[in-house]
């Protein structure tokens, strides 16, 4: 169970999942007090990402049950504390995977506190006062201002919540390897689901060809002519593999299902990345070659820094980015887990919050 | 198809060849090819034996067109030049390495990154521009563009220049390509063979911390009082290995052999580079979720272009890096290849050619 502190007296009504069936029920709990360097917000909205049912699921053996899923979170501010700078009552903002570092070790100052030692998810973490972290599919979460970032004007609060995991996990990549200035790179995509239809959409923002590399064939008109993709490979055609052999600057990998290095590395020219942003749960097999006879990188990354995650929203907010959702009500999230393990969504279910009843 | 060896070009020539998968070695008569225009023929003096050397001879990559003359660690004196040959002149003292040619049109080639031309010419069992198959170093002359053709500073003697033109190389390339050359880093070095020896020395030569990471405890004592590493850790003593996790900047691999990657990434901060130089020919098992957690990065590299090649010479005459070599006798070649295999060697045989070979038979 969960350990609350005294000052945990706020009571918010949510969805969890209390068992490794992953069945999602309404949920009351507490959150603590407003402190001196917190926002309180009213969630709005809250996408619902993979990682979500692996939790619920507990499929990674990590889960502290029940679990309030959700770290694609926004809404409005309602309350700050007196320490907090930079947020003001009424604001719309972000909350994404962070909800605490230790601020002070050479990657927190650095903004990478996505790389901190000490980082604590927003749920299924443990807080500073040593409470158990439970995430958006709530309706009021009180969260450290040093992990809030502001959702511009110009963007929906439904169509924008997912850019606070699946679109900073892209975008972070891109930035990394001078994506985001540079334009004119030719870049890959492999798997087109939650992660790989923003990077498409980044990647033509940015002004790059962007070739889709997926298994489904049924994909490609979608990614064509509504993503905007510019060439699209079935990843088990040899021969189309075979004609973009060292055609590629770089390329994204969002597939977390076991699949083959080998012909991915090879659509990279020399000094190519492949970065890989989704995780199979075993190992991959690497083969040396490919690297070596071309100079070939092959880096992972996990989500991205707040400064980097506001920089993404303040971006999708001037090219207008945001990602395509299919808006569920709170009483429909199983249904959703169920579609999401058959990849059955175009590309982010997103629950209503706002517009939720209060859990009885 | 080439014709006859002997025969297919004007100029005689001398060298020692593996005729099959035994990988045996044993004198050759051939040819090479008249020095053209563009260029430089050289006396072989010195040539060192790389591992690749032995995979050739024995044809274990599939790749070997018999006879094979291998040598791609060359170093010599320069006999005759072409017409437009315009940086080198008779008496020279040059190096060739792993590479003759290369289409100098593609990107790879405008980035003096030649190593990488998709029409690159190795040394020697590749095909030539004329279809004749080319030989490598462990011969008497060669015949060479001057594009592929390095400067031998006088500072550095022939004999230990020769295997900077592979091992060398092959080092220093991704060390200054990955950044492992700024001074004030913390970088480890796996595998103390013939590569792993060169990048510990240039590392000292960059000014950084190097770390050698091997599994023979017994090489302790070597890798810190002779090479000048810092510090030396045993992997697989788990002990050592945890107490310098997440301290490494960059780790250069050297390893061929099948070996777990999971423990190397582990050593690294975030954000540092793995980068292999050894190819080991079953794909590695390779855990994504320690790459992940700390942005990290695993990469390769292969030799390195011309220009390159030519500062990495530069670099290592001004600050006094050279391999620890054994020179032996060209009609040792097949002890040393059998000694190769066992890794008996500190740290690379160099074939005096310029003494030992002789056309008696
Ligand atoms: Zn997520
Ligand atoms: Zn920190
Ligand atoms: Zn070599
Ligand atoms: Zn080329």
């Amino acid at each position: 169970m969960a350990k609350t502190t005294p000052n945990h007296t706020q009571t918010v009504s949510g969805w969890a999942a209390h068992d490794s069936s992953g069945k999602i029920t309404p949920y009351t709990f507490k959150r603590r007090e407003n402190g001196g360097t917190d926002v309180t917000i009213k969630i709005l909205y809250c996408g619902i990402c993979h990682t979500d049912v692996h939790h619920a699921k507990d499929d990674w053996g990590i889960t502290m049950y029940p679990v309030v899923p959700g770290h694609e979170i926004t809404g409005v501010i309602t309350k700050v504390g007196s320490d907090v700078e930079g947020f003001k009552d009424g604001d719309k903002v972000g909350v994404g995977c962070l909800a605490a570092s230790c601020l002070d070790c050479e990657y927190c100052k650095t903004d990478q506190e996505n790389y901190c030692e000490k980082l604590q998810f927003v749920y299924n973490g443990i807080f500073w006062d040593g409470s158990i972290t439970y995430g958006g599919y709530s309706q009021m979460l009180v969260v450290d201002y040093r992990y809030v970032v502001h959702i511009p004007e110009s963007l929906p609060m439904d169509a924008a919540a997912p850019l606070l995991c699946a679109g900073i996990t892209v975008f972070s990549p891109l930035k990394d390897h001078g994506l985001v200035s540079t334009a004119g790179k030719r870049i890959g995509v492999v798997g087109l689901g939650g992660l790989g239809h923003m990077a498409v959409k980044f990647g033509k923002a940015f002004g790059h060809h962007v070739t889709v590399i997926s298994t489904s064939p049924s994909k490609q008109a979608e990614a064509k002519e509504r993503l905007g993709a510019d060439d699209f490979i079935i990843s088990t055609n040899p021969d189309q593999l075979q004609a973009a052999k060292r055609s590629l600057d770089f390329i994204l990998d969002t597939v977390s299902a076991d699949h083959a290095l080998l012909p991915i590395l090879e659509l990279l020219k020399v000094n190519g990345t492949l970065f890989i942003v989704g995780a199979p749960d075993k190992p991959l097999q690497l083969p040396a070659f490919p690297l070596i006879f071309g100079k070939r990188s092959i880096k992972g990354g996990i989500i991205g820094g707040i400064k980097e995650t506001q920089e993404m929203l303040d971006v999708c907010g001037k090219h207008n980015i945001t990602c395509d959702i299919e808006l569920i009500k709170a009483d429909t999230i199983n249904e959703a887990f169920q579609r999401l393990l058959k990849n059955d969504v175009r590309y982010r279910f997103v629950i209503d919050i706002a517009n939720a009843s209060p859990a009885t | 198809m080439a014709s006859k060896p002997e025969t297919e070009h004007p100029k005689q020539a001398f060298g020692w060849a593996a005729r099959d998968t035994s990988g045996v070695l044993s004198p050759f008569k051939f040819s090479r090819r008249e020095t053209g225009e563009k260029d430089v023929a050289f006396k072989v003096l010195f040539c060192g034996i790389c591992h690749s050397d032995l995979h050739m001879a024995k044809n274990e990559w599939g790749s070997t067109t018999y006879p094979v003359v291998p040598g791609h660690e060359v170093a010599g004196e320069v006999t005759e030049v072409g017409s437009k040959v315009k940086n080198i002149k008779v008496g020279d003292r040059v190096g060739v390495g792993c590479m003759v040619g290369s289409c100098h049109s593609c990107q790879s080639c405008g980035e003096d990154l030649e190593n990488y031309c998709s029409k690159m010419i190795q040394t020697y069992s590749s095909k030539n521009v004329d279809g004749t198959i080319t030989y490598g170093g462990y011969s008497d002359t060669m015949v060479v563009d001057e594009h592929f053709i390095v400067r031998i500073p006088d500072a550095l003697s022939l004999d230990a220049a020769a295997p900077l033109l592979c091992a060398g190389i092959t080092v220093y390339s991704p060390m200054k390509h990955f950044g492992f050359d700024k001074p004030g880093l913390h970088i480890g070095v796996v595998g103390l063979g013939g590569l792993g020896h060169m990048a510990v020395k240039f590392a000292k030569a960059f000014g950084v911390k190097v770390t050698v990471v091997s599994t023979s405890p017994n090489k302790k004592k070597e890798a810190i009082e002779r090479l000048g590493a810092d510090s030396f850790v045993v992997s697989r003593e788990q002990d050592q290995m945890k107490a310098v996790m997440g301290t490494f900047d960059g780790i250069i691999d050297t390893v061929s052999a099948l070996h777990p990657l999971m423990p190397l990434l582990g050593l690294l901060k975030n954000n540092g580079k793995l980068v292999m130089v050894g190819a080991p020919e079953k794909p590695l098992e390779f855990p994504v979720f320690s790459l992940i957690v700390g942005r990290k990065t695993i990469g390769g590299s292969m030799i390195g272009g011309m220009k390159e090649t030519q500062e990495m010479i530069d670099f290592a005459a001004k600050h006094g890096v050279k391999p620890d070599i054994e020179v032996v006798p060209v009609d040792y070649v097949n002890t040393a290849m059998e000694r190769l295999v066992k890794a008996d060697v500190k740290y690379r045989f160099v074939i005096d050619i310029g003494n030992t070979m002789k056309a008696s038979s």
